[in-house]
């Protein structure tokens, strides 16, 4: 029997284990969106309207320094951009489902959304016979992890609320921003990428507008990149 | 802080869309669109590009000026929270460290 249920279910206990981890980080958000002078509705605004982790970060540190608009907005961009990786990625499980089911789908399309959904989806394709209704998967996951997202920000925002400027709690963005860039230096085109992008941004510190991030960030792409593309590095790796 | 709650909003709500842009758009799209293989490759350099142009200034410009010398506590409470984070490949307690080390540090450091 397809049962949506089960599948719904499945999703929400698949999820689980990642959010013990996200919750944290959605309370540490809060309290640093409050941090950075938002106002708490707009920074619980944000986790539902955004909805993506790093880029919630970057925008309330960057709102909190006095950066433009534009430049906010271009950098959720930059930072975000890894997602039309996922969504090309989960598109063709998709294929068969309603425009409004791709619609929901896709506000719900997180980094550890598409983990969990990926892993099952390639475990057991639903086009395969006796496989059914992967969507409702991909919503339990998608939810589950919506709403702990919300109720973190939530906690952060009433802890935030409490908690005394002197304890220079603006410096756990640098720190969150320190744990989540490690993993990514895997090899040596990433710490090359890495490097370049902080040497730049430190020479550019001092531009308008942080206009001198998203300089920072191009050229680590492209150092990235040449780093890359040269052939001696490349047969250096197993 | 200077922006009003109407600004900031709109700044949110930009964000959103431009966000929700990037997720819809090859799940819409797949089969009319293909991604070059160039952003293909671009794209998994993009966290540490970021990442790291957000963290070193915060790191050797505290307050403006480059300081690379031994009293500056971000730089150092910094470090200690970037080399736990690669030891033992946990997230929270690299922050919770990085910290601990910065209120011990400020209160230990001459201004």
């Amino acid at each position: 029997m397809p049962s949506r249920g089960l599948e719904f279910l499945a999703g929400i206990k698949a999820e689980l284990p990642i959010l013990l981890g996200v919750s944290p980080f959605g309370m540490i958000y809060g309290v640093l969106a409050l941090g950075a002078g938002l106002p708490a509705m707009l920074a619980l605004a944000m986790s539902s309207v955004v909805f993506a982790g790093s880029a919630q970060f970057v925008g309330a540190q960057l709102i909190g320094g006095g950066a433009p608009g534009v430049v906010v907005v271009f950098t959720a961009f930059i930072i975000n951009l890894r997602h039309i990786l996922y969504g090309a990625s989960v598109a063709p499980y998709l294929r068969h489902l309603s425009p409004r089911w791709k619609c929901l789908l896709a506000y719900l399309l997180t980094d550890e959304v598409y983990a969990v959904t990926i892993t099952r989806f390639t475990r057991q394709p639903p086009s395969a016979p006796g496989a059914s209704c992967p969507e409702w998967y991909f919503l339990g996951a998608g939810l589950a992890q919506w709403t702990v997202w919300q109720a973190s920000t939530v906690v952060g925002i009433a802890l935030g609320a409490q908690i005394p400027p002197g304890w220079g709690l603006d410096f756990a963005v640098a720190l969150t921003f320190i744990a989540l860039v490690v993993p990514t230096l895997t090899d040596r085109p990433s710490g090359a990428a890495a490097l370049a992008a902080g040497i730049v941004a430190v020479l550019t510190g001092g531009w308008p507008y942080r206009l001198g991030l998203v300089v920072a960030a191009i050229i680590g792409i492209g150092v990235g990149l040449l780093a890359e593309g040269r052939p001696t590095a490349r047969s250096h790796r197993p | 802080m200077t922006a009003s709650p109407a600004v900031l909003g709109l700044v949110i709500l930009g964000m959103g869309i431009v966000t929700y842009a990037i997720r819809l758009s090859l799940i819409v799209l797949l089969g009319r669109i293909k991604v070059p293989p160039l952003v293909r490759r671009a794209l998994r350099f993009v966290p540490p590009a970021v990442l790291s142009a957000l963290i070193l200034p915060e790191l050797v410009l505290p307050g403006g000026a480059l300081d690379l010398s031994l009293g500056n506590a971000r730089l150092l409470a910094g470090t200690l929270a970037g080399l736990i984070a690669w030891r033992s490949r946990n997230a929270l307690l690299a922050i919770a460290a990085g910290m601990v080390a910065l209120w011990i540090l400020q209160a230990a450091l001459p201004r």
